[in-house]
């Protein structure tokens, strides 16, 4: 099949969207950077050993700003390796610096360099330390060098979107799935906020609470998305063996769902869990990928799978494009409408546990609205509402565009309501150059 | 006549679509008082030309003249306001409205902003009357059978005046006598000057409706004659381009044992104690008109519907059927009467819908096997002829005929011992008709049951070794020497 540009475009086009809004908010926020941490310790320690030749004598100077501490202790290692003699080290505000440099004073020492964070290097005191401190001698201020490049694409905000968006991204593997049988999964928010409640819940209460053991956290989160499945098994059974609409009876498993989390919370938030519930949400173990954004990774991976090479995903679709023509060509049509609503359940759930984790506790307000991220992810992603078309990887573009924007507007100070208007544009945007793909 | 102006002439009427050229330069002239039958095969650019007429296309050159005077056809607006109605096959009815809404839609008779009912009420039932029919005006249009409601769609035309109605195959879903009452209405709609253009793939209607043929190929004129110049095999030589001997192709039945075996099928009052066999080699014809309770029996036998009542036989073993799923496990295929509702996912490629009822076969630990898959599918395109660009074609974008090789690949490639064909050549054009019985012969000769619904009855007779007739969900009759059989026969049964 030969790709013409146009047809490429339609295919792709939310992804050109998606590296259009990348690039606009790139540029948006290009300015000053200069580096924290370590990476404004090596730079530092190397502009000092250039400077530098013969052992200098060298003040560290930090504040109690994030990556200071790192700052400081990488500084110290590379200097004392190079043979620098390290005169004192200045944690937090000017007055302890002034206090470093009159010791030293009074050791009747002199002094080469000054390292400074970009923070401590603008302090006022050492704009005149000639006539403060003339006995150091003339002591080089060094800070780290400054460099330009977006906020939007430093990693750290980069892998900021990723964690932010992973749930919803989940839960709309599910709804997409629900979406192309021709249904709709009104439900996944308060499933979400259920799972969340009843996870922290059974960690408190039987596993152990704030000294709970992996293995006892790790049953609790199954068996509270496996408690998900059964709401969603009785979604689909109310589906397709009454034939009441999706939208029916999913808007009342929402009432349903939220109601039950806030009975089994007591309407509060559940936080008495042990600390290393966390890992799920919040920790890194692989390449500093988040967790969450990995196992979201390998569930769209799994998930596109299903939809392109298996008997069961053409059936979702087959079921979705015209459930009466699919029926009749075998497709066991009640189970395929079964499997989509009891997957979005337990996904539902999945996201109703990551959240828990992230927050380290559980809340029946978590998930409130989510079914409509969700639902916009899905469709911004080119999935159509009546249902038999659709890809995996468009409700990711989706997700990603929407969390993208977001982001993007945090970052260049757009308040929270226009956020709102913004985003409803948007979606509408979204579905128009989706119909525009349809005629074409 | 002859010194007036003709009431319509379409002029070098051309329209291409992305890739396809359908019309390369259509004349047409239709004069007052005129049933002129536009015929051709499927994709000789028919519809496209009456969608130009009805302003739902716009042609690319061309002009429409009206009375002799150029007029600009750029929406539905300006082809209602030239006085044109275009009766689709499928209807333009809100299910849920009475006929008298209906005929009134979009253009409501309203006073002080309110819509006047007993106005349209009244005027609705004048309408009726003017067509000799009764329909009762506050019957929602869902209630209405077919007949009715293409009855309700020639009032429709009738409301605004129309001069010119076009009719897109009027009968193909009416039985005999419904035909026979239509055309009584476009007689009397030709006496009070009304022009009409028929499409039918039925020639012989052709022969007793109209008053001239107008023959389109390939988006192009190949023959425009007074009906009483032209025999029906010229017709079809026109419309193939090429000369049938015949249209039905001969074979030799080799009938063995019984393979499938119904009796005492009931379901409803649609199906009343059906009992049917057919054997090996056998083609089965179930005939008799629209409503008969044809369709509704063979889907209890696919288990598309649950039965009252009834065994299932097959080989002689009784089967527990309850879904079309185990009918098509045990090898029974049903290709059925409406192909864009039910026979296919029009959305969807022709590669998955080929592979729909095939993927258990072609999967393998839920994985399908796209290669096989593939693979078979280019079989059946070649052996079938199905004119597609590449597996991936929208089924949408195909013809009639086309469409209906899709289907019949999905079933072929499923090897099913008893095949059930519901109308397999409804609306497609004579030379894949002609495709579609060489290969239901094949299939016959390969030893497969095949029953086949149809309710044209010279196909019926060209093609069955057994006939049944139904009526009423009932079987009124049997005909075992089909070669002795007749039309008027059939009928009898069918009507009894």
């Amino acid at each position: 099949m030969k790709l013409t540009f146009p047809r490429f475009f339609a295919d792709y086009g939310m992804v050109f969207v998606l590296l259009l809004l990348c690039a606009f908010f790139s540029a948006k926020t290009y300015k000053e950077q200069s580096p924290t941490g370590e990476a404004a310790a090596k730079d530092v320690a190397a502009a000092i050993l250039e400077d530098f030749k013969n052992a200098p004598r060298v003040l560290i100077v930090t504040s109690e700003q994030p990556g200071d501490a790192a700052f400081s202790k990488k500084l110290e290692r590379d200097l004392l390796a190079s043979g620098v003699r390290i005169l004192g080290i200045a944690k937090g505000e000017p007055k302890d610096a002034r206090e470093a440099l009159q010791k030293i004073v009074t050791a009747s020492e002199k002094l080469e360099a000054i390292a400074c964070t970009q923070v401590t290097g603008g302090w006022l005191l050492f704009s005149d330390l000639k006539t403060s401190f003339p006995a150091l001698g003339e002591p080089k201020v060094i800070t780290p060098k400054t460099y330009r490049w977006p906020d939007f694409l430093k990693s750290d905000n980069l892998l900021n979107i990723a964690n932010q968006i992973a749930v919803i991204a989940i839960v709309a593997i599910g709804m997409t799935l629900v979406i192309i049988t021709g249904g709709i999964d009104l439900s996944v928010g308060s499933l979400l906020a259920l799972s969340a409640v009843l996870a922290a819940k059974f960690i408190r209460d039987f596993a152990g609470g704030m000294t709970a053991t992996p293995m006892g956290m790790l049953l609790a989160c199954v068996v509270s998305i496996l408690l998900c499945g059964v709401v969603g098994l009785f979604s689909g059974l109310m589906i397709t063996r009454f034939g009441i609409p999706p939208f029916i009876v999913t808007l009342a498993m929402m009432l349903v769902g939220s109601g039950l989390a806030y009975i089994i919370a007591k309407g509060q938030s559940i936080y008495q869990i042990s600390d290393s519930f966390v890992w799920l949400g919040r920790g890194a173990d692989f390449f500093e990928l988040p967790n969450a954004v990995v196992l979201m990774l390998i569930l769209y991976a799994l998930a596109h799978i299903l939809m392109s090479r298996m008997k069961q995903g053409r059936y979702l679709y087959a079921v979705g494009g015209n459930r009466e023509a699919a029926r009749l060509s075998g497709v066991p049509v009640q189970r395929v409408l079964m499997f989509a609503y009891i997957a979005s359940a337990l996904l539902a759930g999945l996201g109703g546990v990551i959240m828990a984790s992230q927050l380290k506790s559980g809340s029946p307000t978590y998930g409130t609205m989510y079914e409509l991220y969700v639902i916009a992810a899905v469709v911004v992603g080119g999935t159509s509402l009546s249902g038999g078309e659709g890809k995996m990887f468009g409700t990711l573009t989706g997700a990603f565009t929407i969390a993208v924007i977001q982001n993007g507007m945090n970052l260049t100070d757009v308040e929270s309501y226009t956020q709102k208007v913004v985003l409803g544009l948007v979606i509408l945007g979204a579905v128009l150059l989706d119909r525009n793909r349809h005629r074409a | 006549m002859i010194d007036t102006a003709p009431l319509l002439e379409m002029r070098g009427i051309v329209k291409s679509f992305p890739g396809v050229q359908a019309l390369r330069g259509v004349n047409l002239t239709l004069h007052a008082g005129e049933v002129l039958a536009l015929l051709g095969e499927n994709g000789a650019g028919k519809s496209t030309l009456m969608k130009v007429l009805g302003g739902a296309d716009h042609a690319d050159q061309g002009g429409i003249l009206i009375d002799g005077r150029e007029i600009p056809f750029h929406s539905l607006k300006d082809s209602r306001s030239a006085g044109v109605a275009v009766i689709y096959q499928e209807f333009n009815l809100v299910p849920s409205l009475t006929a008298s809404e209906n005929l009134f839609l979009g253009h409501e008779i309203t006073r002080g902003g309110f819509v006047a009912r007993n106005q349209e009420r009244r005027s609705a039932t004048e309408l009726f009357k003017r067509l000799g029919v009764e329909i009762e005006i506050d019957t929602p249009c869902r209630r209405l059978s077919t007949a009715q409601q293409q009855l309700v769609e020639i009032a429709k035309a009738l409301a605004f005046d129309a001069r010119i109605i076009v009719m897109d195959e009027p009968s193909a879903t009416l039985t005999s006598y419904e035909v026979g009452r239509l055309f009584e209405i476009i007689r009397d709609l030709k006496r009070q000057g009304i022009g009409i253009i028929y499409i039918s793939h039925r020639l012989d209607e052709i022969a007793a409706i109209a008053d001239r043929v107008t023959v389109l190929r390939d988006g192009k004129n190949v023959g425009d004659r007074p009906i009483k110049q032209i025999t029906r095999n010229e017709m079809i030589e026109l419309m193939v381009g090429r000369d049938l001997k015949d249209e039905f192709p001969k074979r030799n039945s080799m009938i063995g044992a019984t393979r499938l075996e119904a009796t005492g099928l009931r379901r409803g009052r649609t199906v009343q104690n059906v009992s049917l066999t057919v054997r090996r080699g056998e083609i089965l014809a179930l005939t008799g008109l629209v409503g008969a309770g044809r369709t509704e029996t063979v889907r209890l036998i696919f288990g598309a519907d649950a039965r009252d009542a009834g065994t299932i036989r097959l080989d002689g073993k009784e089967l527990t059927i309850r879904s079309p799923k185990e009918a098509i496990s045990l090898g029974i295929g049903l290709l059925t009467e409406d192909r864009k509702l039910q026979g296919l996912i029009l959305k969807h490629s022709v590669r998955e819908n080929f592979g729909l009822p095939n993927l258990t076969w072609l999967s393998h630990r839920g994985f399908v096997r796209q290669s096989r898959e593939r693979r078979e599918l280019d079989h059946y395109i070649g052996l079938l002829k199905i004119k597609v660009s590449n597996q991936e074609q929208i089924s949408n974008h195909l013809s009639g005929g086309n469409q209906q090789k899709v289907v019949l690949s999905k079933w072929l490639a499923r090897n099913c011992e008893v095949l059930i064909f519901d109308e397999p050549t409804r609306g497609i054009d004579v030379g894949a008709k002609y495709e579609i019985y060489l290969l239901m012969n094949e299939l016959a000769a390969a030893g497969k049951a095949i029953i086949m619904i149809s309710s044209e009855f010279p196909e019926v007779l060209g093609m069955a070794d057994r006939i049944l007739v139904m009526h009423e969900g009932r079987v009124t009759g049997e005909i075992n020497d089909v070669r002795q059989a007749t039309q008027e026969q059939i009928m009898q049964l069918a009507m009894s």
